[in-house]
Parts: C-alpha cells; structure tokens; sequence
C-alpha cells in the first residue's frame, strides 16, 4: 500500500481542550511557555506544593472506610492500620450524615449501612480507642451534620488527652457542593454557609492544625461537570467559604491553610494531570493576587484524590482494579498528598475487606515497585503537558469569570441553577455513551454476556443496626438529662444570636447529647433546606 | 391526541445520590411522558400519596444506598394503604440481580440497575402502561 498522508480526526478532552497529534516548543510558547512555572515546592506550586515531594514522603494512603456500628469499624481502622494505612478516612452512615439518631423512624433500614453509625460521644471513643491520633492523621465524610460530628471528634481527642492546639486531620465540610450533588444537606443555603464558617473560625482559633474544610470538586465531577469545570467549581466554592470568614474579621492566612481539597481523577490521564498542575498554579495566584495571603501553607492546594466511582463499570467488575490502578498513577503523577483509591466494587457496594486491601496494595506498589516516589513532577517540561496545563488554567478561569458574572456560586446553587446545569451535561455525557460515541470497556465496546457477577458483597447485618439503637437507648437513660436541656439551650440561644455555635455545641456532645437533638435544635433555629428541583 | 404517560421518579429514604434518577427524568421527558421528580429523601408515605394525587401511570423508586428491600417493602405498604390504583412500579439504581426475585415479590414490575440504556425503561413503559 503506497503511503497516504493521513489527517488525524480532531480530538477534544471533555473539558473541551483540542488535542493535537504532535507538540513541540512552538505549541508550549504559543499557550504562554513555561516562564511561570516555578520550582516544587515554591510559588506558583504547579509544581508540586513540597520541594521533595515523594522523595521524603510519599503520598498518605486513606481509604474510606466505616461500617456499622463504631466497635466494627474500629476493627476495621486496626486491620487497614495493620496492613499499612497511614491515615484513617470516615465513613459516616446516611442517619449520621443528615443529623438524624439511629433510632428515628427516617433511618430505619439505613443504621450502619453505608458507614459508621455515630449518635453520641461513646460512638466517637470506641472507634478510635488506641488509636494514636499524632500519628495516624483522620479524615471525616461529614458534612450536614458536620458542627455535632466535629465537635465529637475534638471532644473526643481532649478526653483522651491530646490537646486540640496539635490536633491534625481534617472533616469534609463543604456543603455547597452537598446542594450540587450527593444530597447530605440539612439546613437552608445561607445557615449552612454560616456553619461552615463557625468551624472555621472555631479551628482557626483552637485547632489551628486541623483542616475544617476539604472542598469537593469530586462530587460535582460525579454528577456531571467536566474536569474543568470541577475545578473551577471547586475553587468557586473554596473562596465562598473564605469571602464568607473575611466578613468574620478571620485572618486570610489563617482561613485559607484550613481549606483542604478532595478531586475526582478518573477520566483522560493527561487531563487530569494538567488539570491538578493548573489548578494548584491558579490557587496560588488567586489567594495571592487576589487575597494577599503571603503564608505558603494557605498558598497551596493541598488534596486528596485518588476517587473516581464514576469511571467505574458494574460490568466486568474485575475491570476496575485495573482502572483503580491508572487512577492511582495519574493521582501520582498530579502530586497529590493523599490517595483514598476507589474500590474495585465500589459500583456496587461498599468495599470489602479484599477489595479495600487491593487498593492499598494499588498504592504500595506504586510507591515501592514501579518509580512513582523517584523524582518530583516527572511530567514537567513536557511539551504536550505544561501547553496543556497553561490551557487548562485559562478554560478553570473562563469558566469561573462566568459563574461570577451570573451571580457566583452561592447564588447558582440556592437556586438550583448549578444543579441544573451539572445534570443537563450529565445527559448528554450519558446519551452519548449509550450511543456508542464516547467508549466504555464491558459497557459498549467489549461487551460481555454476564451471567452471575462474581462480587462479594458487603453484608449489612441487622442486628447490628438493633446493638447501635439499645446502646443508644442506654445512654440517653444513663446522662444527666437536665445537662442535656441546658447545653442545648446554649446552642439553641448561639443559633439564633449568630454566635459561633461550636463552643456550646462542644458542652452538648460532652454531656452525651445526640447527634440527632443537636442537628434538631438547629432545625427548629434555621428550618430545612427545600430542594429547587429544575431541570 | 392521546394522553401522555404520567411517571413519579422519587427518592426514597436518605440516599443522595440523585444523577441516575435526573437522567431518567430527562430521559423520559424526552420521550414525551410527564414527569414529577420528588426530589431526595422523601419517606414512603410522602411517595404512596404523591402517586395518588399526581394520578400517575409509573413509579420510579431510585435508591443506591442498598437499602432497596426494606425501602421499597414500605412503599408497596403504603400503596395498598393508600388504595392507589394498579400502576406501574419500577427501580432503578444499585441493585444486585440476587435481590431482583425479592423486590418483584414485593411488587416491582421492571428493575433498571445502574448502567441501564434510557431506551431499556422507555420501552417498558410503554409496553407496560396499558391505554
């Protein structure tokens, strides 16, 4: 066959970034070179926010773990320990996170389900009994109900006498991305802005180590966005909450070193790399330029990723400790701080025990086998990755200048604006994998005909849910009822003056009060959210 | 002209995973049917009653917390107690095909596990709902 010159069909990410075939230094200094780069571990951070990065340390392995009641979940934070987790990642069950007590009739059938069920202080202490907090850092997935858990938490580490002012770790709590997607909201948009703010005004103030806000661009990438718009959005979200804390009279330094971030990495490898390079270069400028924060710690964007349930198939399920594994690699080759790597089976239950230590093994052969720790930034200086990341910061910050000018993000997700749009993309993305257009291994290329799936499911045992609602019984006759009234009416008397309710909610969880009487008594002081439903 | 199919998409119980149940809400509307979307957390009663007042043909049960069984056992409860008439009930989400016998002895008609094509529920639909 003679040779023809072939032209390459046009190839576009799903941020919508053009792809070419070939890249050389012409492309790099057209998008704007790399003149702005920087080194690891200094300003603008794209490449990397430590100068070692892997080399001293490399990434903290956390899976999200958590599941009946808080004597089985301990069970399972000693043995993911024992297997070489260094830091612990919470899973809260749906009761717990929508501030409801395991006894109410909402969480029949949902008491320890998909998480830990947490009702009172006692749950917090049997989860982390023996465990050195100093040592192993903890990470909670909790959000509505994020004041009562958080304030267990801290109430907890005091008790057994590590002081608040070294405590590390960090709790979700972000909760304008709860209204986008995953569902966990309590109370009404601008209250629950308010919270948030508490916490972080409470951390800044007394645990000045601990992250009170991991920021999700995640979940909005879950139910829809395109990565750069999970960027963009994620930034958006992170500086409600600090504009939010200014207004306190909070210090931008102190504000910002707080806020955490927690991505979503499956999909496209490159992009995700440019995506998290771009991003880490665009915080930095922002809470510089646009803040005047000078501290690095409040420069840098710290996070989490290493997720990605979306690129999960139920088909073929072995499928997915492959796609797990490349996860992890561009996870790596992003410079993130700490991996919770989606589960093999995670499309169709929580993980069990195998699948869980499959992830863990993922990382560990990553770290120690495979050269991921070698070198700092090793895509740097690509010619196809830095234009891509240099392309990558102008799409998160066109998108943003959008937002901004349809009114920002707190406006666009009271609303139901943001929803609307993230769901609208979210069908056209879902149209065309049913078409055929975008490709999925077992889904629509390769397809298999499956008779019985072989994915060992975790069992949800009732008599587990019975155990959590006796002792929950037990405590509320054991505990000075009258202590229990008077901190809630503290906390009640905080939520409507608008004084940080952390204090009093602290008294609260000391004197045994429920997770369930503390959300309620902010209920009846800030109602309930109602959803705007548009399509 | 003839009447539009009329389906209820709700949100049973805590779950806040609501993506598969606005993709079929879209779905179906752009297959020309009426759809009502509850929105999340919406308890059994509040579900049996919206099917009566809404007259509708379908009800779409969405629920990836795994708790299908229990949830759904209420709702069909509530359905009888509420004396709603005979209507197409369907679900969707994380359900494993070991619970697909239990959830038809409960009295789901059609099953759509997460990853099913929008053309899969379209037809059933109209196959089921009878003129």
């Amino acid at each position: 066959m003679s040779e023809k010159k072939k032209e390459a069909q046009p190839l576009f990410w799903e941020s919508g970034l053009e792809v070419k075939p070939v890249y050389t230094e012409k492309d790099l200094e057209a998008s704007g070179g790399t003149a702005g780069i920087g080194l690891p571990g200094e300003y603008p951070f794209t490449r990397g926010i430590h100068s070692l990065m892997y080399r001293k340390q490399p990434w903290t392995m956390r899976q999200y773990s958590g599941f009946g009641t808080a004597a089985e979940t301990h069970q399972r934070f000693l043995w993911l320990i024992k297997n070489g987790q260094t830091g612990l990642n919470v899973a809260f069950d749906l009761p717990t996170q929508c501030g409801l007590d395991s006894d109410d009739p909402m969480a029949e059938g949902e008491v320890g389900r998909v998480g830990m069920a947490v009702d009172t202080l006692a749950d917090m202490e049997e989860a982390f009994a023996d465990i050195d907090l100093n040592q192993i850092t903890v990470s909670m997935t909790i959000n509505g109900s994020a004041v009562a858990i958080m304030a267990m938490y801290f109430a907890m580490a005091r008790k057994r006498g590590f002081e608040l002012k070294n405590l590390r770790g960090n709790s979700q709590n972000d909760i304008l991305k709860e209204f986008i997607g995953r569902g966990t909201w309590i109370f009404p948009v601008e209250p629950s802005i308010r919270l948030v703010g508490d916490t972080i005004e409470f951390c800044a103030n007394n645990v000045p180590r601990y992250s009170p806000v991991s920021v999700c661009g995640y979940h909005i990438r879950e139910s829809g966005a395109n990565p750069a718009q999970e960027m963009a959005y994620g930034l958006a979200i992170a500086k409600a909450y600090i504009d939010h804390s200014l207004k306190r009279g909070l210090d931008i330094n102190a504000v910002a070193s707080g806020i955490t971030f927690n991505f979503d990495i499956y999909g496209n490898l490159w992009e995700q790399v440019s995506k998290f390079r771009a991003g880490r270069r665009l915080w930095a400028k922002i809470l510089k330029e646009q803040y005047g924060a000078d501290d690095p710690r409040a420069l840098t964007l710290r996070m989490i990723a290493g997720g990605g349930g979306g690129g999960l198939t139920i088909q073929q399920p072995e499928n997915n400790i492959v796609r797990g594994a490349y996860y992890a690699l561009a996870s790596a080759l992003s410079g993130t701080q700490t991996m919770a790597l989606c589960s093999f089976d995670e499309a169709y239950t929580i993980p069990s025990e195998r699948a869980a230590k499959l992830s863990l093994r993922t990382m560990q052969i990553l770290i120690h086998e495979i050269g991921l720790c070698d070198t700092v930034d090793p895509l740097a200086g690509s010619y196809f990755i830095e234009t891509m990341t240099n392309e990558m910061e102008k799409s998160v910050t066109r998108i943003m200048a959008e937002l901004d000018r349809e009114g920002g993000i707190v406006k666009g997700v009271a609303e139901g604006l943001v929803q609307a749009a993230v769901n609208r993309q979210a069908f056209e993305y879902e149209k065309r994998v049913q078409s055929g257009e975008v490709k999925k291994v077992g889904v629509n290329v390769f397809v298999e005909e499956e008779e019985e799936r072989d994915v060992e499911f975790h069992p949800y045992r009732e008599e587990e849910a019975r155990k959590q609602i006796d002792r929950l019984g037990r405590i509320r006759r054991e505990r000075s009822l009258e202590t229990v009234r008077k901190t809630l009416d503290r906390v009640r008397a905080a939520a409507k003056s608008g004084e940080n309710v952390m204090p009093s909610i602290m008294d609260a969880v000391e004197a045994y009060a429920t997770v369930g009487e503390i959300c309620g008594t902010l209920k009846d002081v800030f109602g309930t959210y109602r959803e705007p439903v548009r399509f | 002209m003839k009447k539009p199919i009329r389906v209820l998409i709700a949100k049973p119980g805590l779950d806040g995973h609501d993506v598969g149940a606005k993709l079929v809400s879209r779905a179906l509307m752009e297959a020309g049917m009426e759809v009502i979307y509850t929105g999340l957390r919406q308890s059994p009663e509040a579900i049996a009653k919206a099917v009566v007042e809404e007259d509708v043909d379908v009800l779409g049960l969405s629920i990836l917390s795994g708790a299908h069984i229990p949830l759904s056992r209420k709702v069909a409860g509530e359905l009888k107690a509420g004396k709603a008439r005979d209507i197409v009930w369907i679900a969707g989400g994380n359900i494993p095909r070991k619970d697909h016998e239990a959830l038809k002895a409960i009295g789901v008609h059609g099953i759509f596990p997460t990853g099913t094509a929008f053309s899969a529920v379209v037809d059933f639909i109209r196959e089921k709902v009878k003129p």
